[in-house]
Formats: C-alpha cells, sequence, structure tokens
C-alpha cells in the first residue's frame, strides 16, 4: 500500500507534501523521540501527536513513510517549513492512535 | 575512497529548530559516499541523540566527523557542566532534562543508551564544570 492510499481509505487530511508514492510497510506508535527513532522501521507510518520540528528530523532519521499526527494535533509552522524541505508527507486524523494503527493493520 | 573526508558542525546550544541539522547532513553526506544504508541510520541515530544532548544538557559545542571507509569517528565536544555519574546517565530511563524539553519529545532517558547501542565505541570523556567530549566509532565491517 502507498500513501495515498493510505490517505484515501482513512480520510487523512495532507499538511504536507503531495507526492505520495511512498510505500507504506508497517505502522509505529509514540511519542518520545529517542524510542522513535531507534524502534520505528524505514517505510512506517508513524502516529503521533508531537507536531514539532524535532518530529521532522527524526522522521528523517528513521526514514518512516509519513507521519500521521493524530486525534488533531497541531503541525507547528516551522515544522512544516522543514517537513517541506526534506519531502516529509506529514498528515493528519481527529482519531486517536489506536484506532488509526488498527486501521492500518486491516491495509496492510 | 581514498581519502578521509571530514565534515565540522557549529551547534548552538537551546536551539531545537537546527537541531539535528548535522546528524542530517551526516547521513546525507554517508549515503552519497555509497555506505551501507543500516551504517548510515546507526550514524545518523547516534550522532543525533548526542547533539540533541549538546543541545539540551550543555548550551551547545562542536561537532567533527572523519569519514574513513573503513571507520565513521565523530567527536563531540561541549564546555557544558559535565556528567556527574556516567553509570547513572546511561541508565535506561534517567534524564535531568526539564519539563519544557519533555514537552517537546525529549529527556525519555534513552540518549547514551541509544548511543551504546548503535555504535562499535563510545568513550565519554568528562570534566564538572568544564564540559564533556564524546567520541564515537562505527566500523565499516
Ligand atoms: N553533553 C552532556 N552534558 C551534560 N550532561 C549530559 C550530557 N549528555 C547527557 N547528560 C546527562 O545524562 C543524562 C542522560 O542522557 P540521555 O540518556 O541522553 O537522556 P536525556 O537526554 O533524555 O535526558 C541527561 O539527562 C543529562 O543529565
Ligand atoms: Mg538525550
Amino acid at each position: 500500500m502507498d500513501v495515498k492510499e493510505l490517505v484515501e481509505k482513512l480520510n487523512l487530511t495532507v499538511l504536507c507534501s503531495d507526492e505520495l508514492g511512498r510505500k507504506v510497510t508497517g505502522c509505529y506508535c509514540g511519542d518520545l523521540l529517542s524510542w522513535v527513532m531507534s524502534r520505528a522501521k524505514e517505510g512506517d507510518a508513524w502516529l503521533t501527536v508531537m507536531g514539532n520540528i524535532n518530529s521532522i528530523g527524526v522522521a528523517v532519521l528513521a526514514d518512516v513513510a509519513c507521519i500521521v499526527l493524530t486525534e488533531n494535533a497541531a503541525l507547528d509552522d516551522d515544522a512544516l517549513m522543514r517537513a517541506k524541505q526534506n519531502d516529509v508527507i506529514v498528515l493528519r486524523t481527529d482519531k486517536n492512535s489506536y484506532e488509526i494503527a488498527a486501521a492500518i493493520s486491516r491495509l496492510i | 575512497m581514498q581519502d578521509t573526508v571530514k565534515l565540522h558542525f557549529d551547534v548552538s546550544g537551546n536551539d531545537f529548530t537546527c537541531a539535528g541539522e548535522a546528524s542530517g547532513k551526516i547521513k546525507r553526506t554517508l549515503k552519497q559516499l555509497g555506505f551501507d544504508i543500516s551504517l548510515v541510520r546507526n550514524v545518523a541515530i547516534a550522532v543525533y541523540e548526542a547533539e540533541i544532548n549538546m543541545v539540551i544538557h550543555a548550551d551547545g559545542g562542536v561537532i567533527d566527523v572523519d569519514i574513513d571507509s573503513d571507520c565513521i569517528t565523530v567527536v563531540l565536544k561541549d564546555r557544558g557542566p559535565g556528567i556527574p555519574d556516567i553509570e547513572l546517565a546511561m541508565k535506561e530511563g534517567y534524564s535531568t532534562a526539564p519539563e519544557n524539553v519533555r514537552m517537546l519529545g525529549f529527556g525519555a532517558g534513552m540518549g547514551l543508551p541509544n548511543i551504546k547501542k548503535y555504535t562499535d565505541e563510545m568513550n565519554i570523556d568528562t570534566v564538572i564544570g568544564v564540559g564533556t567530549t564524546i567520541t564515537l566509532k562505527v566500523y565499516n565491517k
């Protein structure tokens, strides 16, 4: 499944990036950046409420497929800018991480 | 790869907007040089953690990287407060990070353990009131 399909199936809002061809191969939930960085796998959809500039840095380092901000968590302006510079896909939903993770597990 | 590739970065303290820039650039450089993707990831994670520590705990510092075909060496030097008890600091979950930093997702107390986990050699040289120098080595096997 690619990010485009994820967006359509789960009705996610695209906050950053128009190139949604990246493959989603798994999912990781977490807000503590040290954990995410070392445990999230390349190609994971990362579900979090952390929408600050450091989340973008971690997404780049961990090579996740996309960030999904759950429960309508905010994306800071400087984070959006950094995401654009680094081609990080950022999505948003009003659902919580459990609901989205469960839905992803049914899709992949 | 014939010669050593050297990189240098200045990291400013308490500036979270730039934190991660050095590790990002190191990652890109290693990728371009054709290093194995898992080695690149290991180096990037370790340097990111150490870089963030300099920002949070030591008011910034400098990073020097030596890239050889068989070994990546990273030296992170700060003039921060030093680490009083290295053994305690190395414990998973131990953190003195203030609340405002925790709100950003840092302060899990996993930084130093992560650095250890993702490098082949890690040396901490610290003097109270003078600063800390962390030297990391990752071998290209
Ligand atoms: N460069 C440094 N200068 C001074 N103290 C440091 C430095 N790096 C780490 N420390 C100390 O070691 C502790 C553990 O570091 P770490 O494992 O990275 O956890 P965290 O950064 O999440 O607190 C820190 O909370 C801090 O007290
Ligand atoms: Mg740390």
